[in-house]
């Protein structure tokens, strides 16, 4: 065959890929890039305004709070949903009885729709009625009369202090997809590098400082750089729970405002805008954490 | 080999029926509120086990405390009927069933193009395909939305199932990992025998990729189930709503009907659940595999 003949055969066979690309990624990054740089109501053409859009997110306390908001949410929420994922999969790695049960009742919240998991959760956390409050009540109880504390069971959905930790624990709850990819890592750890190091007299937590962690270290980092990207794109719980907004603005994330003013104040230039500070923010820290974990990340079969 | 110690494994197993109570009571919870009747939420500790009222009074009488209650269809019969939740059932499942075949046709042959194929600039163009899996959908989301307002189909289901009939980026690579590892002698054996490209791709290679075609089938079904910003964004006539969106709706209009909404959830979860115990094994190789792109 001749190349030219192959190429146009290879062209064929990916041309659907080659007309979605066109049409829903080159075109709709230019076009985007173009409306930042807008005032654009989806009504009547955008117009020009230079650096505007950017200019007002500095002043802009809305957007602040988004951007806190989801600061905060990430500082807490990725450390927590991988040292649970972590925690799960080390339990089930030591193979005891049961574990294809206990495996399947940790993955199954992971795959509940989000809407369904989050509306669960509103039930959950409702503070009068809800099943977590029923639990710390009796709890808060007992702390109260024996130490003369005033405890209360918090207002989980009220309360603006409560809402991003309300978010965290239900994120905690749906690692099941981070642990099976521990579990499949420390599956894959050579049994003979554990027996070696027993024999060098090192301790089970020796062996997990020395051994475990950097032969997983690949997919920890692997999921450090998933959990990021996806909890600076955290939006559709916050909606669901709290359609007109959480108090004082408490669960308003920087997806959730971008989203507001695409479609609800149908300011798209505003939303463009952040949504290539987004992307230049989501590139930067895939790259910073790149360089900074550079030492930590071991890759079995690199050089040596 | 090590030999786990005895108190290590009681201690072990400790921990994991702890945890699996956390993970799991709130599913029992979900359940258990779509089951009750109105009068059963209303008391300050509701019961949590149904069962029948005979069974409830006998229990009462020995404890002293309401643990049982009799469980109703009364929720889903009111919630059935306050949101047209089988429309919303008939409309998700029309979106999931396209969806998943133009992902997986589209992809495969998308696929077999980066894979079988060798061509001129092949690789380049994979290479840019996946250095876009990156771009964050906020970036595209807008322009994509204009194009779709000018071509007057907002508030149709095209939106949602056209995009899947020109391949996805993710289950592209996921097939073309899966065919690089079919013998080249399978290909050049049909291509002396003067079997042309498309009949490989359909006689020879998509039979063998069952697995794959599987996981993609699965993941894409999951995804269009499971989807609820694109079905906000272009759904506003309610009697095109999908199963998210009737229940966010839900949401909205009857927050405080938790017994309704919860059935209208239990809905949305079985399914899955179910399609989780037929296809344990392909979700979870899925998940590891998506995992492996790192």
């Amino acid at each position: 065959m001749k190349a030219s003949h192959e190429r146009r055969l290879g062209l064929l066979f990916i041309s659907p890929f080659l007309i979605g690309f066109t049409l829903f990624t080159i075109y709709p990054v230019v076009a985007s890039l173009y409306y930042s740089f807008c005032d654009y109501d989806v009504l009547s053409a955008p117009q020009f305004v230079g650096l505007e859009n950017f200019r007002e997110m500095l002043v802009d306390d809305r957007f602040a709070k988004g951007l806190w908001n989801t600061l905060v949410f990430t500082v807490f929420a990725v450390p927590v949903t991988m040292l649970t994922a972590l925690v799960l999969a080390f339990l089930l790695n030591m193979k005891l009885r049961g574990q294809a049960l206990y495996r399947t009742i940790f993955f199954l919240p992971s795959i509940v729709p989000i809407i369904a998991s989050s509306v669960l959760w509103l039930w959950l956390l409702n503070s009068d009625y809800g099943l977590i409050n029923a639990c710390l009540r009796p709890i808060m109880v007992f702390l109260n009369s024996a130490l003369g504390l005033h405890l209360e069971p918090p207002g989980w959905l009220t309360h603006p202090d409560y809402a991003k930790p309300a978010l965290i624990m239900m994120a905690a709850w749906g690692v099941g997809g981070n642990m099976i990819l521990y579990l499949a890592a420390l599956g894959d750890v050579p049994q003979q590098l554990y027996e070696a190091a027993e024999l060098d007299g090192a301790g089970a937590w020796a062996r997990a400082r020395h051994v475990t962690l950097p032969m997983i270290s690949p997919v920890l980092f692997f999921t450090l750089v998933m959990g990021l990207i996806g909890s600076f794109q955290y939006f559709s719980q916050p909606l669901v729970m709290w359609p007109g907004g959480a108090p004082g603005d408490s669960a308003l994330f920087y997806a959730l405002y971008l989203f507001q003013n695409a479609f609800l104040y149908l300011r798209m230039g505003y939303a463009s805008a952040q949504a290539w500070l987004l992307f230049i923010v989501i590139v930067a820290t895939t790259i910073l954490v790149f360089r900074s974990t550079r030492r930590f990340v071991y890759y079995a079969g690199e050089g040596v | 080999m090590t030999v786990t110690p005895r108190w290590r494994k009681l201690l072990g197993h400790a921990v994991l029926v702890a945890l699996s109570f956390m993970f799991a009571l709130p599913f029992a919870w979900l359940v258990t509120t779509s089951l009750q009747p109105d009068a059963e939420r209303s008391r300050l500790v509701p019961a949590f086990v149904p069962g029948p009222q005979s069974f409830g009074d006998a229990v009462e009488r020995a404890t002293g405390k309401h643990l049982v209650y009799q469980p109703t269809l009364q929720q889903y019969e009111k919630g059935l009927t306050r949101v047209p939740v089988l429309m919303f059932v008939r409309n998700t499942l029309l979106v999931c069933v396209l969806t998943v075949i133009g992902t997986i046709v589209s992809s495969a042959l998308v696929a077999y193009g980066f894979s079988i194929l060798r061509w001129r600039g092949r690789d380049t163009i994979f290479f840019i395909m996946l250095a876009t899996m990156m771009l964050p959908g906020q970036v595209t989301m807008i322009p994509v939305f204009t194009i779709w307002r000018d071509l007057g189909a907002v508030d149709t289901f095209a939106p949602l199932i056209v995009p899947a009939y020109l391949g996805n980026a993710f289950f592209i690579f996921l097939f073309r990992q899966f065919f690089l590892t079919i013998p080249k002698e399978l290909i050049e054996a049909a291509r002396m025998d003067g079997a042309g490209e498309f009949h490989i791709w359909a006689r020879i290679v998509m039979p063998l990729s069952l697995p794959a075609i599987a996981t993609v089938g699965l993941f894409s079904f999951l995804g269009a189930w499971n989807d609820f910003l694109n079905p906000l964004i272009y759904l506003a006539d309610q009697t095109k709503y999908t199963l998210s969106l009737g229940l966010a709706m839900f949401r909205t209009q009857y927050g405080s009907e938790y017994g309704q909404m919860m059935a209208v959830a239990t809905l949305m979860v079985v399914p899955i659940i179910i399609l989780f115990f037929f296809a344990q094994k392909t979700f979870i190789q899925g998940i590891k595999t998506s995992g492996l792109k790192g």
